[in-house]
């Protein structure tokens, strides 16, 4: 699917755009600080309801004004969609597709889009929390009910350690703490459920991650991925690889790990008032040529591995999609590539049917990704090289209308 | 923020359930501009209502009397009972005219974030009204959330006796409404939580 035209009120520091876009790549150029990412980043939140920046939606809204509009056409074959968001300072939050209202969290089944930014990094450096969130947020885009096996699985775990905190308190030992069955009942259910879950996205990264690794870095190093599992673990604090598999495990074989880790580690999770098996705790082990990428890779090989996980993610996306592929975006990410590395990266891109791209450094980017350059200054578009062909400006649309969410 | 009396008003109102500030603050404009507003009315009931109002001695339903009006009813059949977390749930129940028998009132769910544990809630009273043997069904209709599931469940293993069935209701799509516009997360769970209705 392509975005044929975006156009944002009072987001960020954009009073008013509206901007066409052209099919494969678009280049957005500027210096520093003049509203590159906010454009793009005005789409991320359309296709994930996030941003890859802050957590809170008010930051998006330009300073002084209460509420920003995002509207994007998108294409894919010959059906076209108008989808719209209004972030309100106060109040709920307003969506509509072709003018119809829905709720906002339907937005993401509508649009899909994979984002790439220097944090992206992280992914390979970072603590094990940001690759379970690379794991789960995929999950819910392809599967939106999981999205509530996982708020439900963060609720049993909170009522869990609270109990356990308090049963510690009270000098409560093992047994008799009856309701404890009942909690850990539901932890291994949904926990069960997620870890099967992440075990089958995960195989199917696996080969699309040891291609894309090798189609970025250039060279035939070895991506692997391993499902690091706390369920599996002797001690739960010991990085062993007993913990790590390769292959998916069966939801009944999992529940059975689960409750047999929960029998062998009551006494220390009373002790310690938490619960200390679970998805919660888990890891996705990156490895290049059999070591860690954590702690081994260097610099351009961690680049790489980022780059290669989020690929791998915008191809699974693509071949469950049945509406084309995801729109990429790529965030300041040339800048931190060395030349080979951007060509490769450039080419890896090539054939999704829309790519979007910011960068301070016009230089920075690949020659066949400049096709398209629109030129941003202080919230302004400057200079758009117009794809379409169409000059005409479309007014700037009246507010979304005032219904009840 | 309003001078003194006013905004203790606005305070007060904002303790209740389901009122936030803005509320708080439009209800007490109400009743300070509405001339027809009859605050001693309002004053009145509400004294009389904690006066008069008390739980039911069996189910722990709202009543005036020490038993409520559906315990006391001798056409309810004492063979079901149902339970359910609040009083308002039996007023929801009842609303459908499908169910013929009594109520239990647990008065909440298990939640150890909230400090609600078994012993805080009516399941001692529950245990001695099915001691006799008169109960052959106990349908447990606590919320499809995590906290009323998880007290379905710990009931559930609580209610193991001979010639007593326990049974749950069902949840899933709101009826009434069309599949294709259940959103994605409902609709998901109703395929999980699907029955066989043959073979
Ligand atoms: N809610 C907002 N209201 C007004 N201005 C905002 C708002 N949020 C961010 N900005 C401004 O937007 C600008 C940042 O824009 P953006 O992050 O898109 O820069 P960029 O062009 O990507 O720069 P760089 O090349 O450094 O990444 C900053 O000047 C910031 O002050
Ligand atoms: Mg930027
Ligand atoms: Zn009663």
């Amino acid at each position: 699917m392509i975005v044929t035209r975006l156009s944002l009120t009072d987001f960020r520091n954009y009073r008013s755009v509206d901007l066409d876009l052209a099919p494969g790549p678009n280049l957005f150029v500027g210096r520093n600080g003049q509203g590159k990412t906010n454009l793009v980043e005005s789409l991320g939140y359309l296709g994930t309801l996030g941003s890859h920046r802050v957590s809170s939606e008010q930051a998006m809204i330009r300073q002084g004004a209460d509420a920003a509009i995002i509207r994007a056409r998108v294409s894919h074959e010959d059906k076209e969609l108008l989808l719209e968001v209004q972030l309100n300072r106060t109040g709920a939050n307003r969506a509509q597709v072709n003018r119809h209202q829905v709720k906002v969290r339907e937005l993401p089944g509508y649009f899909s889009t994979v984002l790439f930014a220097p944090e992206d990094l992280a992914l390979v450096r970072g603590e094990p929390s940001l690759r379970r969130r690379f794991l789960d947020e995929l999950l819910v885009l392809r599967n939106p009910r999981l999205s509530a096996v996982l708020s439900d699985y963060d609720r049993v775990l909170r009522q869990r350690n609270t109990l356990l905190k308090s049963a510690r308190a009270a000098g409560v030992r093992g047994n008799d703490l009856s309701t404890l069955d009942v909690w850990d009942e539901r932890l291994i259910t949904l926990g069960s459920e997620l870890i099967e879950a992440r075990g089958r996205l995960v195989a199917e990264l696996q080969p699309r991650v040891a291609e894309a690794y090798v189609s970025v870095a250039g060279d035939d190093h070895h991506a692997m991925l391993a499902s690091r599992l706390s369920v599996l673990a002797g001690d739960p604090d010991a990085e062993s690889d007993e913990q790590d598999i390769r292959t998916v495990m069966a939801a009944e074989e999992v529940m059975a790990r689960f409750r047999e880790s929960l029998d062998r580690l009551r006494r220390s999770e009373l002790d310690r008032g938490m619960t200390l098996v679970g998805p919660h705790r888990d890891d996705l082990v990156l490895e290049l040529n059999g070591m860690p990428a954590r702690g081994y890779a260097s610099h351009g090989e961690s680049w790489s591995f980022a780059l290669a996980l989020k690929l791998a993610s915008a191809g699974v996306l693509r071949a469950e999609s049945r509406v084309g592929d995801p729109v990429l975006v790529l965030d300041d990410v040339f800048a931190e590539l060395d030349e080979s590395r951007r060509g490769r990266l450039g080419a890896a891109v090539d054939d999704f049917e829309q790519v979007l791209i910011t960068a301070a450094v016009f230089g920075d980017v690949p020659p066949a990704l400049a096709r398209n350059t629109v030129q941003i200054e202080r919230g302004t578009i400057v200079d758009a090289r117009n794809p379409t062909g169409d000059t005409e400006p479309t007014p700037v649309e009246e507010r979304m209308s005032d219904v009840a969410d | 923020m309003y001078e003194g009396i006013v905004q203790e008003l606005i305070d007060e109102l904002g303790r209740l359930p389901g009122i936030g500030p803005k509320s708080a603050q439009r209800i007490a404009f109400h009743i300070l501009q509405t001339e027809a507003f009859d605050v001693s009315r309002l004053a009145e009931v509400l004294v009389e209502v904690r006066e008069k109002v008390r739980f039911c001695e069996v189910c722990g339903n709202v009543t005036e009397q020490e038993r409520c009006a559906i315990c006391r009813d001798p056409r309810r059949s004492a063979a079901t009972i149902c339970v359910v977390e609040e009083a308002k749930d039996v007023a929801a129940i009842e609303r459908t005219r499908e169910f013929k028998g009594l109520y239990h009132v647990l008065g909440g769910a298990i939640s150890p974030i909230d400090g609600v544990g078994p012993e805080d809630l009516r399941i001692r009273q529950l245990m001695e009204r099915l001691a006799d043997g008169t109960v052959t069904e106990v349908i447990i209709a606590t919320d499809p959330n995590l906290e009323g599931e998880a007290t379905a469940s710990y009931l559930s293993r609580l209610l193991v006796q001979p010639n007593l069935r326990v049974t749950r209701l069902a949840s899933g799509l709101p009826v009434g409404g069309d599949l294709e516009y259940a959103d994605e997360v409902t609709l998901g769970r109703a395929f999980e939580g699907r029955r066989v209705v043959q073979g």
